[in-house]
């Protein structure tokens, strides 16, 4: 079986996977890292959503090889030590979560659009596509603005 | 208010008398031989005597059903807090030497916040700050009987009065503690921030008083007297969720995030139709010879493959190849089941010299899609079983699972961890079932996750409903409603079939079936419209039907909310004055006035507004919606005012969270998110194709009022739904002119299904 070395929050990894494998089970089933969270593993819930180089990406649906030589984040890998993401700390001043479990997602997607955009439109906001089957959504947008402002 | 403990029990039964405005009631506390102080309660009957102002007696009307139940009896909850009563002594509270305080909630958390609401009261009742407060989910007690339960917005309306008797009880019991060591009179001290103060400065933190206030065998405690509203300092204070950092670091844990030693991976590939059969295996040998997977075997509901990782054994159960055995419905297809639930419910006499307003609506069935899949870990030995899931009803859970394997319950140790969100879905317990049978067979443990597209077309539906409805008039007044809503049946063998035998047995339940008492129990008119009848016939069919975010209200209720405007547009009235003439109170003519404040403001053409309201578990709540369906084929909610009376709200917060909740299962129901019934199998699988809302389809604008009240505490969790989809679709009626009789409105079949 290859070899897959790539870097998770920080750390250099190597693992024993078919390339085919999708990076979503390797983090959760063979790193134990388990922010990132299955939700139909196709790329239409994003409750998985970390990020490729920065870049927000769906495990579900990105073979491990393609992480090759490249650096993930997940949720995990966010804050730095204890002192929180300026979209986290917002998550909890508009207390966005109800059940949490598309929470993790939802965070890195805002982070990723931060990163792309300091001020993002409502449309912008919309574009999100993560699913929150507890329609936490008003919270989520109002924590972006509220991250924005921090972030500026 | 400070307690005043008694220095000694007397020889009359303790008590802890409440005062907040709703009378004395009796909440029997019991100091617990342990090594630190421990405290339980129980609470006597009277605790649950129904408040007569809510006993309104309903008339009948022509074609009624037989008025068999209990008016005394004002709600599907009572009837389960009744059954809870015997049982409710057995909560207990644990002070640790740390200073924190632990207890172990008999309920699921699924997302409604009510770990962080029980928190609050023990820490308000305790004087103890709230980061001090541990809540965890109880494992299945099966000595419990039925007050382990998650359902029917119920649980802080049962849980609130024992809980705070246990917390001041155990404030009491500390008090009393530092006053001996102290040489002091009790009532001279004081407590706050989980400490005991004295006038002259000494303190002594609560931790410190755990050893020495522990009771050395079990008796009554001292009677004490529960704060008043007045005096209460974190409930009814806006307060964030206790587990939020866990979840915004990624730290929470469900089902598949716990490490258990050895467990694999294990998916089940599932029959072509709902309830069918395996009946061979082709290839069980190819599959176990690739990548990754350890073990294929049959379990009842399908073929399971245990891997190294979820992606193998996804891979592995595509690669079966299975013959199936037929399910139990599958020639049925959607248009079929419209048609019966049409013909179901009974056509409506032609009445005699009264005029009359007819209308028909009918909702698909909807997934519960709680965005964890169903799952579970099991451990199953020769001699015994570990089950991890997310479960509401976990005694009846054990209880199947021990069946399934073929060990008695009382081998069977069942974990109840918090849900990815349930709706409903986590009062059927098949994924541990299921858990369990593969770790049998496999003989190894294993971590059991149903896909996406699995979870959609073998998981719960809320029932399909048909809806016929009548009003009889004069020139301007309603004489009658009738309301005539016919019904897949809603599966409830999940043991709240058990918990309402064992509250009814105490009144007056007369003949019905469970069915009937449930509908009877949930559905009630907020308004006087004349005399009102509403019944249900029930569809046997044998779909995955199940309670879904109320059991009945979100379908009948909101079907009657957008006929009352169809009966004001006829009578010429304003739906909002009409509705305001006809509630009976003036705490449901406050949410509606507060939601409606700025009704009837000029919009563009095309955009209108809606109201919808809805009165249940002792709560009421008002939507105000406007929706802009310029675009008729892409409407877009782009405001709500909600108004909301809980009684007292423990965790305002946390009910606005659950308003916010009940306003996107609203748009996402009303408008896109519904399942086709093909052959036997709902066509859609995922979240591509069931359109449950997202942040595109949710307004930019929402206003959640909580309005104040001192009212015991109702429920909330599924109190939003019902008004939430009527005021989407009296909005879209509006905004376009046509009156939307089927939902969700938008339901075309836009996507080639997966493959069966």
């Amino acid at each position: 079986m290859p070899a897959q070395t790539f870097t998770v929050n920080g750390e250099q990894v190597t693992v024993d996977a078919p390339d085919d494998l999708p990076l979503l089970w390797v983090l959760r089933d063979l790193l134990g890292i388990r922010g990132p969270k299955y939700g139909c593993g196709i790329d239409v819930c994003k409750a998985c959503t970390s990020h490729l180089d920065g870049e927000a990406v769906n495990p579900c649906a990105v073979p491990v090889s393609e992480a090759a030589g490249r650096e993930v984040t997940t949720i995990e890998g966010l804050a730095d030590g204890e002192k929180l993401h300026p979209v986290q700390e917002a998550w909890l001043e508009q207390d966005v979560a109800q059940c949490g479990y598309c929470q993790p997602g939802q965070i890195m997607a805002a982070v990723a659009l931060l990163k792309r955009t300091k001020n993002p439109t409502d449309e912008e906001i919309d574009a999100i596509a993560n699913v929150c089957r507890c329609g936490t959504y008003f919270r989520i947008r109002e924590a972006i603005k509220s991250a924005a402002d921090r972030m500026s | 208010m400070e307690p005043e403990p008694s220095a000694e029990s007397s020889a009359e039964p303790s008590a802890v008398a409440e005062n907040a405005g709703v009378g004395r009631r009796k909440l029997l506390a019991y100091l617990v031989a342990a090594p630190t102080l421990t405290v339980a309660v129980r609470v006597g009957a009277d605790a649950w005597a129904p408040e007569a102002a809510a006993a309104t007696p309903q008339a009948t009307a022509e074609g009624a059903a037989p008025a068999a139940l209990p008016d005394l009896l004002p709600d599907l909850g009572d009837v389960l807090i009744l059954a809870a009563a015997p049982t409710s002594h057995l909560l207990t509270l644990e002070l640790d030497e740390d200073g924190t305080a632990r207890f172990g909630l008999p309920r699921a958390e699924v997302g409604q916040g009510l770990t962080t609401a029980v928190a609050m009261l023990i820490a308000d009742e305790l004087d103890l700050p709230l980061d001090k407060v541990r809540v965890r989910l109880d494992d299945a007690r099966p000595e419990l009987l039925f007050n382990q339960l998650t359902g029917s917005s119920n649980s802080i309306r049962a849980l609130h009065r024992p809980v705070r008797a246990a917390a001041a009880a155990a404030r009491a019991r500390l008090v009393a503690t530092a006053a001996r060591q102290w040489g002091v009179d009790a009532a001279d001290l004081t407590t706050r921030d989980g400490a005991v103060h004295a006038s002259d400065g000494r303190t002594l933190g609560y931790g410190a008083l755990a050893k020495s206030a522990a009771a050395p065998r079990t008796t009554e405690a001292p009677d004490v007297t529960l704060k008043a509203a007045g005096d209460q300092q974190v409930v009814g204070r806006p307060t964030n969720r206790i587990d939020a950092r866990a979840i915004v670091t990624g730290r929470k844990e469900y089902a598949l995030d716990l490490d258990v030693p050895g467990a694999k991976p294990a998916m089940v590939r599932r029959p072509p139709t709902v309830n069918g059969t395996v009946a061979q295996v082709h290839n069980a040998a190819d599959v176990r010879a690739m990548p990754g997977v350890l073990d294929v075997v049959e379990i009842p509901t399908g073929v399971a493959v245990v891997a190294e990782t979820f992606g193998q054994a996804l891979a592995g159960k595509e690669a079966l190849r299975v013959d199936w055995g037929a399910g139990t419905v599958d020639e049925l297809s959607h248009d079929d089941i419209k048609a019966e639930l049409r013909k179901a419910a009974p056509d409506f006499l032609p009445p005699l010299l009264v005029q009359h307003i007819d209308a028909e609506y009918d909702f698909a069935p909807v997934s519960h899609a709680p965005l964890e899949t169903n799952s579970a870990v099991a451990d199953v030995r020769d001699d015994r079983a570990t089950v991890w899931t997310a479960a509401q009803s976990p005694i009846a859970a054990r209880a199947a699972v021990a069946k399934a394997i073929g060990l008695p319950a009382s081998r069977v140790d069942f974990h109840v961890v918090q849900a990815g969100g349930s709706f409903g879905r986590r009062l059927f317990f098949d994924a541990a079932v299921e858990a369990a049978q593969v770790s049998k067979a496999a003989g190894r443990p294993v971590r059991l996750m149903w896909s996406r597209v699995d979870d959609m077309r073998h998981g719960r539906m809320r029932p399909p409903t048909h809806h016929k409805l009548r009003v009889t008039h004069t020139r301007d007044k309603p004489l009658s409603l009738q309301h005539r809503v016919a019904s897949v049946e809603t599966d409830t063998g999940h043991g709240i079939g058990d918990a309402l035998t064992a509250g009814l047995t105490e009144l007056p339940a007369g003949n019905e079936t469970f069915a009937q008492t449930m509908f009877r129990l949930s559905m009630r008119s907020p308004y006087d419209l004349g005399a009102t009848a509403q019944t249900l016939t029930e569809l046997p069919l044998k779909l995955h039907t199940g309670s879904w975010r109320s059991v009945y209200s979100g379908t009948a209720r909101a079907a009657e909310e957008m006929f009352l405007d169809e009966v004001a547009e006829k009578l010429g009235a304003d739906p909002v004055e009409f509705r305001r003439a006809r509630l009976k109170n003036e705490a449901q003519r406050k949410v509606l006035d507060t939601a409606a404040a700025d009704w009837g403001r000029e919009l563009p053409e095309g955009v209108a507004q809606g109201v919808g309201f809805h009165e249940e578990y002792k709560s009421r709540v008002a939507f105000l919606v406007e929706l802009d369906a310029r675009d008729p084929k892409a409407p877009r909610v782009t405001r709500a005012v909600i108004a909301v009376d809980v009684g007292r709200a423990v965790n305002p917060r946390g009910v606005e969270a659950q308003m916010l909740g009940g306003l996107t299962d609203g748009i996402a129901t009303a408008l896109r998110a519904g399942l086709h019934f093909d052959k036997g199998l709902p066509l859609e699988g995922s979240y591509s194709q069931f359109h449950y809302a997202r942040q595109k389809d949710s307004p930019q604008d929402v206003t959640v009022h909580v309005v104040e009240s001192d009212a015991e505490p109702g429920g909330v969790g599924e109190l939003g739904v019902p008004a939430a989809v009527a005021a989407i679709g009296n909005a879209y009626a509006r905004a376009t002119g046509t009156r939307a009789r089927s939902f969700p409105i938008l339901f075309d079949v836009d996507f080639e299904p997966f493959p069966r």
